[in-house]
């Protein structure tokens, strides 16, 4: 009798989330907010600020697809999660996005069951020494203490990295990235491993950023975007093609600031179907007509969001490199609007 | 006779002379200071030995006190003022103040509910913690949960006093039925209570306040040392009468009950905290339906309790081992029942005993409350390490916030402390 009842219930609960995840979107829509997974705080990416409001790159991209699936850039529930928690937490229904910096693999596309929505930031893992330690290329770092995050894929990387050049490290594993620039600090391990943006924003915070060197190896490809589950399509294109339309809204020159004029008056036939002025591309994503033009107006282009929260201007100060358009020769390349 | 030596002697003293003072070396700090500092040679290097780490540190972390910045915005601002001189960014504390008490999300507004509740939880403890208070005070203590779930959640008041009337009418039921049999009244009334809860519930979630006193504010919203206190105080109260329960029934000569103990307390105790943290936080979100499942908070405070509860048992398993088998036989001899017999005779001795391994638990259970900070919720380490850290004005002080977070949980940890040696003196009834 009791078996029997468990066995029902755990049947409804799987029923229940089987359907929960056929129809994200419009689960979404129901309960009218976003569930949106981001870190539990990383510079420039995602943090709290002093008013506990979340700001950072991670964030925008949350805040653009709220405010084109629900008209309101701030009806997002931000759910911070580790490295260990985040892909439980999307599986598991608990969020409706990812957007931490997750780099895109193989395995978590297809053997972890997720969709990845595109790249929103390309990232590649480097190294962070002393300038006294008089290191000026990763292969003469035989024998050093490293300091890595676990869970992560950087922790790989390295491992693969030491491998093919046949020397020997010792790492020193750390939670999170402030807890690693505390431990490189404190002199724990000689050098510190991690995508190239957060040593440059590890690197910023230092008393004297001078006595660090960014070794000029990058020993990976590190696509960072944001993710869904798979097999709810539907959901996946509103995801991928909100971060298409803040790439492309960059590309056509659509900015925060004339986003509304270039709605109600445009010669460029995309700009007008990007804005829905044109065309039913928001119908097709099951959205109205001025999805992509809310996104852009709450949290500005691509260029913008850059600039806002990682870009040159910011303690971070980091260039656009890999992440320029592909007509400034990056990589950002959005298909067409069409 | 008296005057013979008159003559022959030069001089006789007559009276005794002052008291004088012992020599120097004799007295006050220089005795002290030689008895206890420089006793022996080897004694002597130790002193100086240690008088110069002493300097040491002092000298390293006095300038770095007292030239510490209170009203900076930033840590850069931080350096810049610093010039190069040793000194903390205390400013840090001043800034994200609310955050490290309050966490980042709870509004604002209302930081005086959970303030109050604070409050109230000191006055609601004292009459349990000081017996010479008037017990009158417990009743504060018997309505403080309600009353500060009511504060620190808000929302409709319908649901604390559903709560609470639940617990009163198990209570009724209880001693209606205890007369005749203990367990019949025990069972009874959690049946009632139970019952009560559920058609209580049930009609509050039918009636749906619109507009409640005091605006709800979700478990996920809390943070900062209020969710460690919070933690702390919910499960140390509920894991005691758990542990004694635990205690009890795996000394019970029903084998079912025995074995159910056993088995819970072992496996428990073979679990380490932090991989049941994993558990309520990631497992058990697969096993209920998406936006159904119980809420993040109750479901830590349910593996935390049952992780303290089986270490607090087997403390109290010893206190009840160390007790003479004389004192039970006592007991039967008097005829009394188990319950009776356990109340008023085996508990408050054993009890006695196990005071200071509970207290022991206790405070490792306060402290372990900061591991909720690796599934992502966000106390006191977690704001720290997290939000705080993360942010472009404060990455890269570590001394100053971790350093507060050490002096917070040192002042609860040693008043625990403290107050348990005054109950163990209190408590004394023997002549050692």
């Amino acid at each position: 009798m009791k078996k029997s009842v468990f066995i029902g219930a755990l049947t409804a609960a799987g029923l229940m989330a089987g359907a929960a995840a056929a129809g994200t979107l419009d689960d979404v829509k129901e309960r009218g907010k976003l569930n949106c997974g981001v870190t539990t705080g990383l510079v420039g990416f995602a943090a709290p600020d002093a008013n506990g409001e979340w700001k950072g790159f991670d964030v925008a991209v949350c805040r653009a697809v709220a405010a084109a699936v629900l008209g309101d850039a701030s009806a997002v529930e931000f759910v911070p999660t580790t490295g260990k928690t985040r892909f439980t937490a999307l599986a598991s229904g608990e969020i409706d996005m990812l957007s931490r910096v997750t780099t895109w693999t193989f395995s978590r596309d297809v053997d972890l069951k997720f969709d990845f929505a595109g790249v929103a930031y390309y990232d590649g893992q480097g190294f962070m020494v002393p300038k006294d330690l008089g290191v000026s290329s990763a292969k003469e770092l035989d024998g050093a203490t490293v300091c890595v995050q676990t869970g992560t894929t950087t922790e790989l990387n390295l491992a693969d990295f030491f491998r093919a050049n046949n020397i020997s490290y010792e790492p020193v594993p750390v939670e999170t990235n402030a807890e690693g620039q505390q431990q490189y600090v404190a002199g724990a391990c000689d050098v510190y491993t991690t995508d190239a943006s957060g040593l440059a924003a590890t690197r910023a915070a230092f008393e004297n950023p001078g006595d660090h060197v960014i070794l000029p190896e990058i020993i990976s490809k590190e696509p960072l975007g944001p993710l869904v589950r798979h097999g709810d399509n539907d959901w996946g294109d509103v995801v991928r093609w909100t971060l298409n339309a803040l790439i492309t809204a960059e590309e056509l020159g659509v900015t925060s600031a004339n986003v509304g004029e270039m709605a109600s008056g445009t010669q460029n036939p995309e700009v007008a179907r990007l804005l829905g002025t044109e065309g039913e591309l928001g119908a097709m994503l099951g959205l109205d007509a001025d999805w992509a033009k809310r996104a852009i107006e709450t949290q500005g282009n691509y260029s913008e969001i850059f600039a806002t929260n990682i870009g040159e201007e910011t303690p971070i100060g980091l260039a656009r490199g890999l992440n320029a358009q592909w007509t400034d020769g990056g990589l950002l390349y959005s298909p067409p609007f069409r | 006779m008296s005057d013979t030596h008159s003559e022959s002697v030069r001089f006789v003293r007559e009276t005794s002379l002052p008291p004088a003072e012992p020599p120097v070396a004799e007295r006050g700090i220089y005795k002290w200071g030689r008895e206890n500092l420089f006793a022996t040679p080897a004694n002597g290097a130790l002193t100086i030995v240690a008088l110069y780490v002493i300097y040491l540190v002092l000298s390293g972390t006095l300038p770095w006190l007292f030239n510490g910045l209170w009203t900076t915005n930033s840590l850069s601002e931080c350096r810049e003022v610093l010039d190069g001189r040793t000194g903390g960014c205390f400013s840090v504390l001043t800034e994200r103040w609310n955050q490290l008490i309050f966490g980042f999300k709870y509004p604002p507004d209302q930081y005086w509910r959970p303030m109050l509740a604070f409050v109230m939880m000191l006055l609601a403890v004292a009459p349990v913690l000081f017996f010479d208070l008037p017990r009158k005070m417990l009743i504060i203590t018997a309505l403080f949960p309600f009353t500060a779930y009511w504060l620190i959640w808000g929302g409709t008041i319908l649901v604390p006093l559903v709560a609470l009337l639940g617990v009163v009418v198990g209570y009724i039921v209880y001693s209606r039925l205890v007369t005749q049999n203990f367990a019949l009244g025990f069972f009874g009334g959690v049946a009632a209570a139970i019952v009560f809860w559920v058609f209580g519930g049930w009609i509050v979630d039918s009636i749906g306040v619109a507009n409640p006193m005091l605006e709800a504010v979700p478990s996920r919203d809390m943070g900062g040392f209020m969710l460690n206190m919070m933690l702390g105080v919910t499960c140390v109260s509920l894991s005691l009468p758990i542990g004694i329960a635990l205690a009890l029934g795996r000394q019970s000569s029903m084998p079912l009950i025995k074995w159910m103990s056993v088995i819970f307390i072992e496996f428990i105790r073979g679990v380490p905290l932090i991989t049941l943290l994993f558990v309520a936080n990631v497992m058990l979100a697969y096993f209920f339906p998406p936006g159904s499942g119980v809420d993040l908070f109750l479901r830590v405070v349910i593996m935390i309790t049952m992780f303290s509860a089986a270490y607090i048992a087997e403390v109290i398993r010893g206190g009840l081992a160390a007790l003479p088998k004389g004192q039970y036989e006592a007991a039967d001899s008097l005829g009394l029942d188990y319950a009776q017999a356990m109340r008023l005779i085996i508990l408050p001795q054993a009890l006695k005993i196990s005071i200071p391994g509970i207290v022991n638990i206790a405070v490792g259970l306060f402290k372990d409350t900061t591991l909720v900070s690796v599934i992502s919720m966000f106390d006191l380490i977690g704001m720290i390490r997290g939000p705080i850290l993360a942010s472009t004005e404060w990455n890269g002080v570590y001394w100053e916030l971790f350093g507060f977070a050490a002096a917070l949980f040192f002042v609860v940890c040693y008043g625990i402390s403290q107050y348990s040696q005054w109950l163990e003196r209190r408590l004394a009834t023997d002549h050692r």
